[in-house]
């Protein structure tokens, strides 16, 4: 009002949802501060390391790949034995007249989660290492807001409910894939919960 | 009503849609000049552009989307000569009836009553935004945060289309196929995903500052 800004400020931030602002509150991992006026969380505190978040994304970069590579369901009815992978799903529904669904569901639950993990990773081993690469604050962006088209929990539950839909039919045999899969979505929530995101943009440094 | 609150706006600030940092409002609210945020880039807005615009325009598509989704068969299944569609609620009354209703339950919870409730609750909040109501913004908010939170998981029955005509692909003996309203319901998730990302909360708060 009387005095403009000029340039950005790193010790205030605004609630996202009411817009009022607050100075970046601090406090013990596992606390949470919330707006004054809206009651929404403005920020919830976490440990200040990357050690843990790391060790589980490296862990969810081994089951992805896993899961990518297994066979998924088997279909088992007298002697009739039908393998499937999570690829020949996608393949199906784009064979039979619906490439845009097989497209929309690979996104989901192959392009957008490997990009995520491969992002998660760009950023954050060198801040871990306290160095800095190219363009880590662009990549980390398109890492949050990836964040709800990451849709590998929601198929895990697709799975079971097919699993009861079939179980009539014949008998259903979960592979590799159905264990990796649900380790993927165990580790990777435990990795973005142990991580702070504001930890990794308080690394930048306003240009002079 | 004392207007003495200290928003990002009045003070001349625009906070980063992404990183949340507090950048300098620009010089003056041109739409041709871009501010992107200096942190990670992204565009700087004090408001969504066309909010409340934006959000009609998604909620009514996704409206009509609603309709074909319900109608048209989710999955055809051809058995041994024998063809059965069925649709979102003809599936989640073969589950009540085969006994299964937890996953009965699921189904119907995830296609039928979160999208109808995500547009009931958005069309809800523009009208309230629109006629500058000043009730319960702290309700609204909240009505808002869990509009957001909740519309992934409408992709549920997507999904199980997409295990269902992987795993019964028997030639002869049986094949599933998706039928049409497995992409009209594709299409009513998405587009209100995108409803509810391009509504802005602020605007519910908005009216209390005048």
């Amino acid at each position: 009002m009387k005095m403009m800004p000029s340039q950005p400020a790193q010790h205030l931030m605004a609630c996202h949802h009411c817009d009022i602002v607050h100075k970046v509150p601090s406090g013990p991992p596992g606390a949470v501060a919330v707006c004054g006026r809206c009651g929404c969380e403005l920020v919830r505190f976490k440990p200040k390391n990357f050690q843990r978040p790391l060790a589980l994304l490296c862990t969810a970069a081994l089951l992805f790949v896993m899961f990518n590579t297994f066979p998924f369901l088997t279909f088992k009815k007298g002697s009739l034995v039908h393998q499937t992978y999570i690829i020949s799903g996608i393949y199906l529904l784009a064979k039979q007249g619906m490439p845009l669904l097989g497209a929309l569901v690979a996104l989901n639950l192959l392009v957008i989660p490997g990009l995520h993990l491969l992002g998660s990773l760009y950023v954050l081993v060198p801040v871990s290492l306290n160095r800095r690469v190219p363009g880590m604050f662009t990549v980390f962006r398109y890492v949050r807001l990836m964040q709800p088209w990451h849709m590998v929990e929601i198929f895990m539950l697709g799975v079971l409910v097919s699993m009861v839909k079939l179980a009539k039919m014949a008998q259903i045999l979960p592979g590799t894939a159905v264990y990796s899969l649900t380790g993927f979505i165990f580790v990777m929530a435990a990795a973005w919960a142990s991580m702070d995101p504001h930890e990794v943009w308080s690394r930048w440094e306003e240009p002079s | 009503m004392s207007p003495q609150v200290f928003t990002a706006r009045r003070m001349g600030w625009v906070s980063c849609s992404v990183c949340h940092l507090l950048c300098p409002a620009p010089p003056h609210d041109d739409r041709a000049e871009v501010f992107k945020c200096p942190r990670c880039g992204a565009r700087l807005h004090s408001r969504k552009p066309d909010s409340v615009a934006r959000t009609w325009a998604l909620v009514l598509a996704a409206c009509i989307f609603y309709i074909p989704a319900n109608v048209l068969p989710m999955t055809t299944v051809v058995a041994l000569g024998k063809v059965q569609s069925d649709t979102i609620m003809s599936g989640v009354i073969y589950f009540i009836q085969s006994g299964s209703w937890p996953i009965a339950l699921i189904i119907f919870v995830a296609s039928v009553f979160v999208p109808l409730l995500k547009l009931l609750i958005l069309v809800f909040l523009l009208v309230s935004v629109q006629r500058r109501s000043r009730l319960r913004p702290k309700d609204r908010t909240r009505l808002y945060l869990l509009t957001e939170a909740v519309g992934r998981w409408s992709m549920l029955d997507v999904f199980v289309v997409t295990i269902l005509v992987a795993m019964v692909n028997l030639g002869a003996l049986a094949t599933i196929q998706a039928g049409p309203a497995a992409l009209y319901f594709a299409a009513v998730v998405v587009l209100t995903m995108f409803a509810a990302m391009s509504f802005d909360a602020r605007l519910i708060w908005d009216v209390l500052e005048e």
